[in-house]
Order: structure tokens, then sequence, then C-alpha cells
């Protein structure tokens, strides 16, 4: 055998799970004590975590076998050296949690808006998705159904939405002030880059005022001023006063990535549109918006999230989110001090669903690295 | 302006701000002409071609395409636009289409054809760029020479009457330029009226009607190639020759 080109396996300590540790975590000195220092942590904290919430924990029944009705049948109450989480607070509201004050008898409308939700959603972050064309055209039309679904009419009991909460209240502003906002910036990011003055001074007017005001100011605008503006005799109901406050809100922020978005596409983009025939809106729709969205994806998606968990400051204009049917639980004198739950779950709740947004950006950033369409330009 | 033109700046001026790029430029093409510019970096080729199809405004002269006086009207632009075809140096193809969407665009939004109709329009000029095969690919994936002559398909799919060229081989490595000069010389031969900004004197000696050179936004010298290349008027055009030729 000739020795020249005999291939060598590489040296043990590189490879193999001990080549991982070396590589990984004990590379110097520094990062080892880092290494001992989060091994440590965790090794003191998983295991209390998981007994808290979990093995130590009453679902609904305590310790005793009976079912849990009241704060003091908790066993962290009866003792509080053993006893996990009181997860029964959270058995008893999980109707409110989930849907407010929402009728009973018409709960299902909530539950078959939750089913289409996901079935409007899906097709629509995934353009693998088969059929995807006919799921799309439900997607554009879900908003209109969930809106009679849930608001009533057309043969529905109307259900009034002071009646609405927690889950619901926080879909409702997350999905509808990310949907709306999403045109409104697309719309506002190309005005403030238009040629005409006058256009563009307006929308980088609203923009930077919009932008400069914290979402709770325009929440009270919405509630107190909003209704002045309005003509006398309408009344606007609150959950919509809030909407338009939340979506003119996400959309100065949506603008400003989409503008971001626009700024990365060559002028000879531009050029070439128009040199081909193609109008000002063609040009935008076909050519020029696609690519600028496809490179904002991660920072849509990153103020998404960002909207998504503000929504809980509706609590100050009186709305009850997800938070706020949290806040009302422990005001209940019958489960007074179980704080560390609520705010347990409450958190769980939001985490799933900015941990999937985050997740599904990722995945996007990766699939427009490694795509092919973005090519070599 | 005579009878058969069909491009005809007058008097044409324009300013970047203070900057003077185009000088009082006058120039006729008629039909089926082929013009090959030619001149120094800076001298206002692009800009000149660029106000043909209206990229770029002239503030004083005027000019016409085709019977259309290129105006702030808008509706004589975009008619404009129809008739006059443009390649760039660097083929700004839409990276997000594939070969055949790109072009397909034009045909299927502008003149509203039917998809299916575009779709074999955009194959027949495939074939007259001779890529048929790259059809489906996205302009990431093609090398720089296929990549500009889908750009000249693009165009050509839009049935113009006058193509621009603005160095349409300066962006490209030497073994791709005479893949798209083929193409070129195939279009003049089939009767196209061309206006080709380029600096390979062998395409221009093989095709051009008529030169014409460009320095410091005039133009200072229009000549038959035979007249232009061996015996040129201007001691410019000499100089310029003579770098761009013995280099
Ligand atoms: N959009 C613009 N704004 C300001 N100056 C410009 C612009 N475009 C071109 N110029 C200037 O005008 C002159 C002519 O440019 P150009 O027509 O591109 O020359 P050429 O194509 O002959 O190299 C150059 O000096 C260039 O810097
Ligand atoms: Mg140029």
């Amino acid at each position: 055998m000739n020795d020249l080109t005999e291939e060598r396996k590489p040296p043990v300590a590189t490879t193999g799970i001990l080549g991982w540790l070396r590589i990984n975590l004990f590379s110097s000195w520094f990062n080892s004590l880092i290494t001992l220092f989060v091994l440590y942590i965790l090794i003191q904290f998983v295991p209390w975590i998981l007994n808290w919430t979990i093995f130590a924990a009453d679902f609904k029944y305590n310790f005793n076998g009976e079912e849990i009705i009241n704060r003091e049948m908790c066993s962290r109450v009866l003792d509080p050296e053993t006893g996990g989480a009181c997860w029964a607070i959270i058995y008893v509201r999980f109707y409110q949690f989930m849907y407010g004050f929402y009728p009973r008898e018409e709960v299902w409308r909530v539950n078959l808006s939750y089913i289409m939700l996901a079935v409007a959603v899906v097709p629509l972050l995934f353009d693998k998705f088969p059929l995807r064309k006919h799921f799309l055209k439900f997607t554009y039309a879900f908003p209109i159904i969930a809106f009679f679904l849930l608001n009533g009419g057309l043969g529905l009991e109307p259900v009034s939405t002071n009646k609405w909460g927690g889950l619901l209240v926080t879909l409702v502003l997350g999905c509808t002030g990310i949907a709306l906002a999403f045109p409104l910036g697309i719309i506002l990011a190309l005005g403030r880059r238009s040629n005409l003055p006058v256009i563009s001074m307006m929308c980088t007017l609203f923009i930077e005022f919009i932008r400069g005001v914290p979402l709770i100011t325009l929440l009270f605008f919405g509630m107190v001023m909003l209704p002045l503006f309005l003509p006398e005799g309408i009344d606007m109901d609150g959950l919509a006063r809030v909407l338009v406050a939340v979506t003119l809100f996400q959309s100065a922020y949506m603008a400003e990535v989409i503008r971001g978005g626009l700024q990365a596409i060559p002028q000879g983009q531009y050029e070439a549109a128009r040199s081909i025939g193609l109008s000002y809106w063609q040009m935008n729709m076909k050519v020029v918006l696609p690519q600028a969205i496809r490179i904002s994806i991660p920072s849509i998606v990153n103020t998404s999230i960002g909207l998504f968990k503000d929504t809980t400051l509706v609590i100050i204009v009186g709305l009850l989110d997800l938070l706020g049917i949290g806040r009302g639980a422990l005001a209940d004198t019958t489960w007074l001090g179980l704080a560390y739950e609520v705010y347990f779950f409450v958190s769980l709740v939001f985490f799933i669903f900015t941990f999937a947004m985050s997740r599904y950006s990722l995945y996007l950033e990766k699939k427009l690295k490694t795509g092919i369409n973005m090519g070599a330009d | 302006m005579s009878e058969d033109s069909i491009i005809s700046l007058k008097n044409v001026n324009k300013w970047f701000g203070d900057f003077h790029v185009l000088k009082d430029v006058d120039l006729e093409v008629k039909k089926k002409e082929r013009i090959v510019v030619c001149g120094p970096s800076g001298s206002g080729k692009s800009t000149m071609i660029r106000c043909i199809n209206r990229l770029e405004e002239h503030q004083e002269g005027t000019i016409v395409v085709d019977g259309i006086e290129l105006t702030g009207n808008l509706k004589n632009i975009d008619s404009v636009r129809k008739e006059v075809g443009m390649v760039f140096q660097q083929f700004n193809l839409f990276p997000h289409l594939s070969v055949k969407e790109n072009i397909t665009l034009a045909p299927i939004w502008v003149k509203k054809m039917p998809k299916a109709e575009a779709e074999e329009l955009a194959m027949q000029q495939l074939e007259i760029v001779k890529i048929p095969e790259q059809a489906d690919k996205y302009p990431g994936q093609l090398s720089g020479g296929q990549q500009q002559r889908v750009a000249i398909a693009r165009s050509l799919a839009m049935k113009p009457n006058i193509m621009l060229f603005d160095e349409p081989t300066s962006a490209l490595d030497p073994e791709m330029i005479k893949e798209v000069l083929d193409v070129m010389i195939d279009l003049a031969e089939g009767g196209m009226t061309m206006i080709v900004v380029t600096h390979e004197m062998g395409f221009a000696k093989t095709v051009a009607d008529r030169m014409v050179f460009m320095d410091e936004g005039r133009i200072v010298e229009q000549a038959v190639p035979d007249k232009f290349f061996n015996n040129p008027e201007s001691d410019r055009t000499k100089l310029f020759l003579s770098q761009i030729l013995n280099h």
C-alpha cells in the first residue's frame, strides 16, 4: 500500500463524544469553568422545577385523594415542606383562560374558530403545503367567517365582545393586529419611499409619530379619544377600538421593517421592471415586494412576537386577555396565594406561541439561505 | 425629422444637479439601423440611451421615439417602454422568478396575455437566445452569459421595435462574451433597430451601420465603421481608438 495516499482516521480526541465535549465545552480553562458553573446551576435547578411542577404537584386531586376546590386543600398549603404546584386553580379556571366569559352553550363557535385558525394559518406558512392554493382561498375568507362566528349575526346568537376573554382575546388581538398591519405596513413603507413629497412626508410623519409613542398611550387614545372622532350616535365596540390602536401601532413597526427590505433591492431591479413596461404597482407587487418581504421575514416575525406579547397591555383599558384572566383568578379569595401557578401557566401559553413563531422564523431563514430562489445575486 | 427616422434626439440637454451630462445631443436613427455608441467612461453614453426609454428624464430638447414624443405624459412613457427593449450591463434578472417567469411576467401583466400563450412565447424567445433547456432554472443557477441571454429574451418577449444595449458584455468573463454577441448579431441580421453601447470593436465592425463617439457629454463624431476606424476626423476619437485597440 502506498503511504502517501493512505487515508488516515482523524485523531481520536477530535471525534466522538469525548472530542465533542472537548471542542464544545472544555476548549479552554475559562470555557471549562463556565461549563462547570452552568452544570452546577442545572443540577440545582432542573430537579427542583420538575419536582415542583410535576412530581410533587397536585393536578385535580391532593395527596389525600380529595378533589381540590379551594386553596386550603392544596398539598402545598396543607404541607408547605413537600407540596408542589397546585394546578387545580388552572383546572377550575380553564374555561375562563380559554374563552373568558363566552356563554357555554355558544362555546363551540370559539372552538371551531380555533380549529379554523390553524387550518387557515398552516398553509400560509409552508409553501410546500399540498393544495396550498385552495387552502389559501380559505385563509382569505377566514377573517370574515371568524368575525360572524365569534361575534354572531347571520342567524347566530350575538355575543358581545365584553364577554370575550382569555386566550380568545389574546389571539384576536395578536392575529388581527398582525394580519392588518402587514398590508398597512407595506403601503406605509412604499409611501415613505414615494417620489411624491406629500405622500412621503405624510407616511414618515405617521410612522415616526406612532413609533415615538408607547403602546399604552395609543390604547388610551383608542379607548378614550377615538369615540370623540366618530360621528355622533355611532358607538364603536371596545375591542374594536383597541384593535384600531394595536393595528396602527403594529403597522408603523411593520412599515419600518419592510422599508429595510426595500432598501436592499438594487436599483437595477426597478429599472428592469420599468424597461419591460410594468406599471408602478405591477413593479412593486411582482418584482420588488416579493424580494423585499423575503429579506425582512425574520424581522417581520420578530415584531410580530413583540406585538403578541404586548397585547397583555390591554388589561390597562379593561380588556381581559389571558394575563387579565390570570390576575382575576388571583384576586379570588378561594384561591389566594397561588400566583406562581397562574403566572407559570400564562407564561407557558405565551411561550408556546412565541417559541413556535421564533422557530418558524429560524426555519425560514435556513430555507432562504440554502434555497436556490435567491441565487447568486 | 426625416421620413423613416424611428428615434430622433434634437438638442437634448441634461443635468445631474449642477453637472451637465448631455450637451446638445443630436441623433437620428432610422428603422432597422444599427448604431454602436462608444466613448470614455463617464462620457454620458448610458445616460443618453436611458433617456430614450425614459429611465432618465432630459431637461431640454426633444426626444421622439416611434412617433411618440417623450414628455412628462405617463401614457406616452408607457407606450414608449412597450416599443423599446433594454439590456443592462448587470443583467438585472429577477432573482426570485424562474427563467420562464422572468420572461412571461411582462406579457402576462402588461399585455394581459393568457399564461399558456405567454409560456409558449417565452420558449420561442429562449430558442432564439439558444438556451431553451434552462427555462425552469433560477437566474442564480446560470452563468453570466446565460443570464444575459435570458435578459435579452425577456426584452424580446415584449416584441419591441427597438433594442437598447448598455455595455451588455462588460460584466462577463471573456469566454462568455461571444455567446452573447452571437445572439446580438442574429438579432441585427433579423432587422432589429439597435443602439448598442459597447467597446467590442470586432462586433462594431461586423454589425454597425454607424458609429457614434461620445466624449464629455457630446456626440463628437458619427461615421460609418470603415471611416470611423480607418480615418477618424477628431483627435479625441483617434486618441480613444488608439487606447482601446492597442491594449
Ligand atoms: N443618477 C446620477 N446622478 C448623478 N450623476 C450621475 C448619475 N448617473 C450618472 N451620473 C454621472 O453622469 C456622468 C455620465 O454617466 P454615464 O452616462 O453613466 O456615462 P457612461 O455610460 O458613458 O460611462 C458620469 O460622470 C456619472 O458619474
Ligand atoms: Mg455606462
